[in-house]
């Protein structure tokens, strides 16, 4: 059943002069987009080839890094993206069958979810700035991972004494100095946190700025069964972004989560 | 338009793309891929220029052994400086944003690039690099070298690393768009009858130097992100004091760069495979094994960043793998020497200017590529690395062997992007002081390496001074070399012969249409029914009208 | 260059294919408490990776896309592989056959 060659190709209004068709548009233009989230592939790559080599070369460290991070609250925000992309990927089909006002309800729902998973860590971020655990000296707290930090609540976030606790729930014996040491190290896991989760964050909100301008796009009754690419392109954007955090997920926040863990 | 008129003299087209439209607005919002190659061109050249003042000042202070014309701060910044010009501003985008943005679409058939805005971007991009890191140099600069090795660059040293480190990121993005853009074109706008096997070899090269930019170019972006992060935030990625490690650097920033280098030697080729092709007017010898050593060399050039890094405090294993690998992407790169010389057996040799350039390009990368194997050997490198046997190497394949290419491909293309041919004397004259002026500078630099003397220092021992003045009197000649054809081209355009639309009789789609080109590069579509570099056969290239 | 078919994936396809992720993430939540030892990881990356495909395959229309998309999405990972596996080999072996 063919979809796309409803109105004439030469004289569409969206045809540009380099191709001589819609149909090559389109074609070239997916495959453009392809090509552009290879080398964000590569670049999200390099950054999770860093994470796994501090990973094997701290993991204690890692380990109790990521105990200190909210799962619940990254368990949530995957099922938001995840939702996202649901109603990402019907806003394309919607553009494809031309139904306008499903159009603006899709992306209208994407954009909502992508807030709520903004939101969501936001409010992990504040949490970590609350504890101490923000490498580096940025906005005015230093990186104290060992010690009580909180103003409400002194003792929280000191993850040296996490690390002594969950051996003792284990059954073994960490000293304080190896924990005090592990927990220095742990600047690295948070290091890394906030890098992945960051230029994640990054790529979301400039997908929030893209669904912006489809919807306008979509609005004002753009597309149609002849012309959707925007849409599609945009789709595409979404959910390997998506696909970022689906990893991130796992590697972040489920590093030796089970009791009994060393 | 009629192809061979030998009795009448050539024209100018009365419209072409130069003068279809006047204004500064028409060249700055421009969407015309060959607007944009000018547009290059003239960006490039300016930053070719300051990359050879920091070199020239680097030769100077080289004269003599004691370091008395600059401080060793100040030599750091040169060199440093004198690298990261050359390599992201020039060497990068050089043949690819320049002749490729001009000639791909057309040997393709195509009006335009897939994305012309975007090809607009991403000079854009360049030029806004350029200037940010031009204005970061003058206040200052880095002294890290070209190669930002941490711990000096991530906490050790107090110069402008994480605004260098900007600037390049945004260069970077500038290569990425034009690859991206390159790849989606040659697979996708290709006119009908064109395929795969009829591509000429300049766009084969190309098209795997796209690959190259897309792929490795993102992870030299995240590793300056994460050392620009570092220095500003002070959070612990490459420093030791925060539990980083530095070969970890090394090992993200030559994942691109070695790439990187391939990045630059590549299109090169390309242009050498045009011109030996043209000039002994006889068909590639083995067009598949050119055409996919290119691909060859994009994958392998992928396998082998360690090399590098022998000394660095990889693993002993790690590195035995990687010098062999090392040794293994020469060979891609042997097949095309052997097949352009090949090519020329037999051949109908003409020595014009860019023929001059192509078989000098044939000498010195040879024996550039050569003294790389003598590198990939871990034995020798560990005693010739960080020596001036490295820099002369790696001159001797980007200066003797990509800028003999892009000059040759420049003297090449100019009728076609001008419409007028540069004055053939001089231009031959300005090959052969290059030649000469070139070997003057660099081959001292294996002998001194060889004896030892290091890279990056400003003074050394006395007995190494004979060499260095030699190397230094070659590079007042070769700043000479390079001087000229930036005043003969600049004369040509006003007084040169006007050239017509196939000046060498060359084979290729961009040689059928006007020179200069109009606007949508030809009057109708054409249809390719031919191989490529069909000289001395019967065949005439017919355009369908 | 020759018209392909657009089949496209229905509405129902794509609430199944989320009803899929879903579960996958309450699974990979989950076997995260339970005590795999070395094998928790690789579970939880395996699992990952099914997420992923499910997206790139359905959601991002590769299952229906011409092979050219497929390549490009192959080599995003392949080359993500040489990153990993070559850097991972110099670290790895520095202590494998130590004297």
């Amino acid at each position: 059943m063919s979809t796309s060659q409803t109105t004439t190709t030469d004289h569409h209004p969206a045809l540009v002069h380099q191709f001589d068709s819609m149909e090559q548009q389109k074609a070239a233009s997916t495959f453009g987009m392809w090509v552009f989230l290879l080398t964000e592939i590569m670049m999200f790559g390099g950054l999770f080839a860093a994470y796994l080599i501090y990973r094997i070369k701290y993991y204690p460290a890692f380990v109790a890094g990521s105990t200190s991070i909210s799962v619940s609250w990254g368990f949530a925000n995957t099922l938001v993206l995840i939702a996202s992309s649901l109603t990402m990927a019907m806003a394309v089909w919607a553009a494809q069958k031309g139904k306008r006002s499903y159009q603006i309800w899709f992306i209208l729902g994407t954009m909502i979810l992508g807030s709520v998973f903004l939101g969501i860590k936001a409010k992990e971020y504040y949490d970590k700035w609350d504890e101490c655990h923000v490498p580096g000296h940025v906005i005015g707290k230093g990186f104290n991972a060992w010690g009580g930090c909180s103003v409400q609540n002194p003792g929280l976030g000191n993850i040296a004494d996490e690390i002594q606790k969950h051996a003792h729930d284990s059954g073994t014996i960490v000293p304080e100095a190896s924990a005090i040491q592990t927990a220095k190290q742990t600047e690295i896991f948070f290091s890394f946190y906030f890098l992945m989760t960051g230029l994640h964050a990054f790529h979301m909100i400039i997908g929030m700025g893209l669904m912006t301008w489809l919807l306008l796009r979509a609005r004002r009754g753009e597309f149609g069964p002849a012309y959707y690419t925007p849409v599609e392109l945009g789709g595409l954007y979404w959910h390997f972004v998506d696909i970022v955090w689906i990893y991130l997920f796992p590697l972040l926040y489920l590093i030796s989560r089970h009791k009994g863990a060393a | 338009m009629s192809t061979a008129t030998t009795a009448i003299k050539p024209v100018m087209p009365a419209r072409h793309y130069l003068n279809d439209n006047y204004g500064i607005r028409s060249w700055l919002l421009t969407k015309d891929h060959k607007r944009i190659a000018v547009l290059y061109l003239v960006s490039i050249t300016f930053f070719f220029f300051m990359g050879g003042l920091f070199a020239a000042l680097i030769r100077l202070e080289l004269l003599t052994p004691a370091g008395d014309l600059f401080t060793s701060d100040t030599y750091n910044k040169l060199f440093s400086m004198h690298g990261i010009n050359m390599v992201f501003f020039f060497l990068v985008p050089s043949i690819p944003a320049t002749l490729g943005n001009f000639v791909l679409p057309i040997m393709l058939g195509a009006k335009d690039l897939a994305f012309p805005k975007i090809n607009l971007l991403s000079w854009y991009i360049y030029i806004f690099a350029g200037f940010f890191s031009l204005a970061v140099m003058v206040s200052g600069g880095v002294d890290t070298g070209w190669t930002f090795y941490t711990p000096l660059s991530s906490g050790f040293l107090r110069t402008h690393v994480a605004l260098m480190a900007v600037g390049i990121i945004f260069a970077g993005f500038s290569s990425i768009f034009t690859g991206l853009n390159f790849i989606v074109t040659v697979h996708r706008m290709r006119a009908p009858g064109l395929t795969w096997g009829r591509l000429p070899l300049f766009v084969w090269s190309n098209y795997a130097t796209s690959l190259i930019m897309v792929l490795a170019t993102p992870v030299l972006a995240i590793t300056l992100i994460l050392l620009a992060m570092e220095r500003t935030f002070h959070i612990g990625v490459f420093d030791p004091r925060y539990g980083g490690d530095p070969v970890l650097f090394q090992h993200m920033f030559w994942f691109y760069s070695h790439p990187a280098v391939y990045i630059m030697i590549l299109p090169g080729m390309g242009v050498i495979s045009e011109l030996v092709t043209c000039f002994s007017r006889k068909r590639v010898f083995g067009y598949s094994f050119v055409a996919f050593s290119s691909i060859a060399i994009a994958v392998f050039g992928f396998l082998v960043w360690a090399h590098h890094m022998f000394v660095a405090g990889i693993s002993q294993y790690s590195a035995m793998v990687f010098s062999l690998l090392s040794m293994a992407v020469a060979i891609p790169s042997a097949v095309k020497i052997f097949n352009w010389t090949a090519t020329m057996y037999k051949g109908s040799i003409s020595l014009d200017t860019p023929m001059l350039y192509a078989l000098g390009f044939m000498g010195l990368f040879t024996i550039g590529g050569l003294t790389g194997v003598m590198l990939a050997a871990l034995g020798m490198d560990v005693h010739i690395h960080d020596t001036y046997f490295v820099i002369a190497h790696f001159h001797y394949v980007m200066v003797g062997g990509m800028v003999s290419a892009y000059l040759g491909g420049l003297h090449f293309w100019w009728p076609k992007i001008t419409g007028r041919m540069y004055p053939e004397a001089p231009a031959k004259l300005a090959a052969i002081i290059t030649f000469i002026g070139f070997n003057l500078t660099f081959f001292p630099q294996f002998i001194l390496g060889y004896l030892g003397m290091p890279r990056r220092y400003h003074a050394y021992p006395p007995e190494f001074q004979v060499l260095n003045v030699l190397s230094s009197a070659g590079a007042s000649v070769l700043a000479v070399a390079f001087l000229m054809p930036a005043i003969y081209f600049l004369w040509s355009l006003k007084y040169g012969p006007i050239a017509g639309d196939n000046p060498w009789k060359a084979t290729g789609l961009e040689w059928e249409t006007s020179s200069p080109p109009p606007t949508h590069n030809f009057h109708e579509v054409p249809v390719v029914t031919t191989d490529p570099y069909h000289y001395g056969s019967d065949q005439e290239v017919t355009v369908v009208h | 260059m020759a018209e392909h078919a657009h089949r496209h994936p229905t509405p129902m396809l794509y609430l199944v294919i989320f009803l899929c992720l879903a579960f996958f993430t309450c699974a990979t939540w989950a076997i995260a408490f339970a005590d795999l030892g070395i094998w928790n990881p690789v579970v939880a990356l395996a699992i990952a990776c099914t997420k992923a495909v499910l997206v790139i395959l359905f959601f991002m229309h590769v299952r229906y896309s011409d092979r050219l998309t497929m390549v490009t999405v192959g080599c995003g990972f392949f080359w993500l592989l040489i990153l990993i596996t070559l850097s991972l080999s110099d670290y790895l072996s520095r202590t494998l056959f130590a004297t």
